[in-house]
């Protein structure tokens, strides 16, 4: 990566109409580790691979609640979705304060693209450092929505973030048509195909790098009755992880390279 | 509609200063027993304001979680938006610690909640209900300000003086002399105290007006309790919202109308 | 005496006011003053009066009744006002109490609905919703002392649900499947609950009508601030209607030559 005239203020664009400082920003989603949504007529649900620094280390937090009917996973800078989450609470509980009504999700995710967009144009800030994908249930619903910290906000059917996310986006674009009929098992079991297909060659999905999390009724391998978001980790998800279909063998000349390296820095021309 | 109160004497030569009342009694009853690994919270349903009754249909006990239960009565206003305002601080805790809080840290947290408001105080006697961390029965009892202590039972509201006196004699066993030999239970079985609550209302009913229409009792267990034949008692309803923890149970019966 | 027509043959007592109906015009204090008392002035008792709200749940949805009356303390002012407003398509407001603070509540609730609607997302606000935010704003309203005098009825009809509610200047709420305010609530609340409590599920449109009209007549002929003149609102699948203004037929010819009245056995 390379340094240019137009970098150090995010008010200023280059001479081809760009913003760096939010293009970086965007850089810095695919930093963190990948995150995958997919939705049905039934349900939204969202899968993050865990990163752990080495073996010593627990892995880090990918999920967050934010209120009975929505949820978020992160790819990007912890501390600042930390904030954007804690402004989302804020957001879904005085909605249900003042009209007792669960926030409509679209709202939600507008509400922080706007924050988001702010830090694109005012003078001495910067913009968030993290993308998400927003999941939830409303009046309306399932929902799946991709933030990022342009300010952008869209809806989806299937949608990666993070670091190797064009490898799973591939996989949902080649499946996303049979999402919306999937029960809630095949429909996760899509979201680890893609997600596997993030991994580097030698690494696999398992209960301890794997967060699953669900908006809608409950699947045969969960306990709970309810269809609140909650979030599935450790042994829970053995279940699901069962149902993968294994990968074609490794190391045989059919399988394909790994996608021209989208984790890698994007060189930005002049 | 409520009245306004005279500050002063009209004939006093001031000019004559009326104010606005904020508070209103809307009467019911509530009563909360803890045994030893469970506990009873339950009030009537009736909303009443002087000789109206404004509806047969009011709840004044509330889920907080799958181990803690409050009732709230006194002025209805101030109950339903104290209780909107404890859920929300119970919320927060939820999404800082990834865990329910504790009984006897929602006592305290209510304690301070009354107390912020010690000047315009919140016209509400509250009774908490529900299981410790180390998986005893508890009850907490409150006063409009925030004074507070954990017993094994308490009654409050319209009919507390029908009812306090009732429960001590049957729960504490106040004025009974045991037989040489046989000492009083230390604690109270889950039937015994479920017909003590119910009679304590068809009582209450039966003699003071506010109270009626309709009783709402939830019974919470500890983690790993039997049921202790819960599941046999008329209009059992269960509530418990997470998997392997404390259960909550509700018990709705009609009371007389009139 | 003073020169205050106001005053004129009429004793300002609470022995003989107790419920503030009369408006006060209070002479010119020449006393000491407080400092501050000129600063915020907050409501002390309604001026400009409607009086009871009826509103019943019937087979289609809720239906509601409320006459055409403003009052002045006792004088009858303005005979053609409307207290039935619609917010939204699924809800109708009802309002006894003070009508100028009743018209500053449409006005927050229009702009509300508004703001919903350039939303455009097809998210809009139900019958509960609007409940709800009533609810807070009546209560926060009476927590700084500065309440907005009114005893409101919401009714409303959204996704196959009838809801009906009660909110008033302390912030009190319920609901019931019959509601009524003011004296409606100790003379017509126990012809409703009577004709209504049971047959929720039961009762026409026809039938509704009919019980509504009936407590108005009660309510007319025992309501000294009330007026034969009022309106019906409708709210069921078909969304909102509030009828034009309508009347009953009344009698008041003398109490003995009536039938089934007073002593008279035939």
């Amino acid at each position: 990566m390379f340094r240019n005239t137009y970098d150090s203020d995010n008010t200023v664009f280059s001479p081809q109409g760009r913003l760096h400082q939010v293009e970086y920003a965007l850089e810095a989603v695919k930093q963190g580790s990948a995150a995958v949504g997919l939705r049905s007529k039934s349900h939204s649900i969202l899968l993050a691979l865990k990163r752990s620094t080495g073996e010593l280390a627990s892995y880090q937090q990918k999920m967050f609640r934010i209120d009975d009917h929505v949820g978020i996973a992160i790819a990007g800078l912890t501390s600042d979705a930390r904030v954007l989450s804690n402004f989302m609470r804020q957001q879904a509980m005085s909605s249900k304060m003042a009209f007792n009504r669960p926030v409509p999700v679209n709202r939600l995710v507008s509400a922080i693209a706007d924050k988001a967009q702010v830090n694109t144009q005012e003078y001495g800030r910067r913009p968030y450092g993290v993308g998400f994908l927003v999941i939830g249930q409303d009046q309306s619903g399932p929902h799946l929505y991709e933030f990022s910290p342009s300010g952008n906000s869209y809806e989806y059917y299937a949608m990666s973030i993070g670091a190797r996310s064009q490898s799973a986006k591939t996989y949902l674009e080649k499946h996303y048509e049979s999402f919306a009929d999937c029960s809630l098992e095949d429909l996760i079991q899509h979201g680890l195909h893609a997600l596997r297909e993030t991994l580097q060659q030698d690494k696999d999905l398992n209960v301890n790098n794997t967060s699953i999390g669900v908006v809608g009724a409950p699947s045969m391998h969960e306990k709970t009755t309810g269809v609140s978001f909650r979030i599935l980790e450790g042994e829970i998800i053995q279940p699901f992880l069962d149902t993968m279909i294994p990968k074609e063998v490794p190391g045989a000349a059919a399988a394909p390279p790994p996608a021209a390296s989208t984790d890698e820095d994007v060189q930005m021309a002049e | 509609m409520p009245d306004m109160i005279a500050l002063s004497h009209p004939a006093s030569g001031h000019p004559q200063q009326r104010q606005f009342n904020p508070y209103s009694e809307n009467g019911g009853t509530i009563l909360a027993i803890s045994g030893a690994d469970f506990s009873v919270i339950a009030g009537d349903t009736r909303q009443s304001e002087g000789y109206s009754i404004q509806t047969r249909y009011a709840p004044k006990v509330f889920r907080l979680t799958d181990k803690a239960v409050l009732a709230v009565n006194g002025f209805a206003a101030d109950g339903n938006m104290f209780v909107k305002q404890v859920r929300q601080r119970l919320e927060w805790y939820r999404h800082a610690h990834a865990k329910d809080m504790p009984l006897r840290a929602i006592a305290r947290l209510i304690q301070t909640m009354l107390y912020a408001r010690r000047f315009f105080p919140y016209y509400v006697y509250n009774i908490l209900g529900g299981i410790e961390e180390d998986g005893s029965g508890a009850v907490y009892s409150f006063d409009p300000v925030g004074s507070y202590e954990r017993e094994s039972c308490r009654a409050a509201g319209a009919a507390q003086s029908l009812v306090q006196p009732f429960l001590d004699n049957q729960i504490y066993f106040k004025n009974q002399v045991p037989q040489p030999g046989h000492p009083h239970p230390k604690h109270l079985p889950l039937t015994t105290v479920i017909q003590l609550v119910i009679d304590s209302f068809t009582s209450a009913t039966e003699r003071h007006i506010e109270v009626g229409d309709g009783l709402e009792m939830f019974v919470v267990l500890a983690k790993g309790s039997p049921l202790y034949g819960l599941e046999n008692i008329d209009g059992v309803q269960e509530m418990t919202a997470t998997n392997d923890g404390e259960r909550l149970f509700v018990v709705r019966r009609n009371l007389k109308r009139d | 005496m003073d020169h205050f027509p106001m005053q004129w043959g009429r004793p300002r007592n609470d022995t003989f006011d107790a419920y503030g109906t009369y408006p006060v015009a209070q002479r010119t204090y020449n006393g000491g003053v407080d400092a501050f008392s000129a600063g915020v002035q907050h409501t002390q008792q309604p001026i400009v009066t409607g009086t009871s709200v009826l509103a019943i749940k019937y087979k289609d949805g809720v239906m509601m009744a409320a006459d055409n009356l403003a009052s002045y303390g006792s004088l009858a002012r303005f005979k053609d006002i409307q207290r039935l407003h619609p917010v939204g398509t699924n809800t109708v407001i009802g309002a006894g109490g003070d009508m100028s603070d009743f018209q500053y509540i449409q006005a927050l609730l229009d702009e509300l609905m508004i703001g919903e609607f350039t939303e455009q997302d097809g998210h809009s606000l139900g019958p509960s919703e609007i409940h709800e935010y009533l609810s807070h704003v009546m209560y926060a309203r009476r927590s700084k002392m500065d309440p907005l005098w009114n005893a409101l009825i919401v009714g409303g009809f959204k996704d196959g649900k009838r809801f009906l509610s009660y909110v008033d200047l302390l912030g009190t709420t319920y609901s019931a499947s019959t509601l009524a305010t003011g004296y409606g609530s100790y003379i017509a609340q126990p012809l409703l609950r009577k004709a209504v409590e049971g047959n929720e599920d039961t009762l026409t449109e026809d039938e509704a009508v009919k019980i509504l009209e009936q407590s108005m007549k009660v309510l007319f002929y025992r309501d000294a601030r009330s007026l034969n003149k009022y309106q019906i609102a409708k709210i069921s699948a078909d969304g909102v209607a509030i009828s034009e203004s309508r009347s009953v037929e009344t009698n008041w010819s003398f109490a003995e030559g009536i039938r089934g009245y007073g002593a008279q056995t035939q």
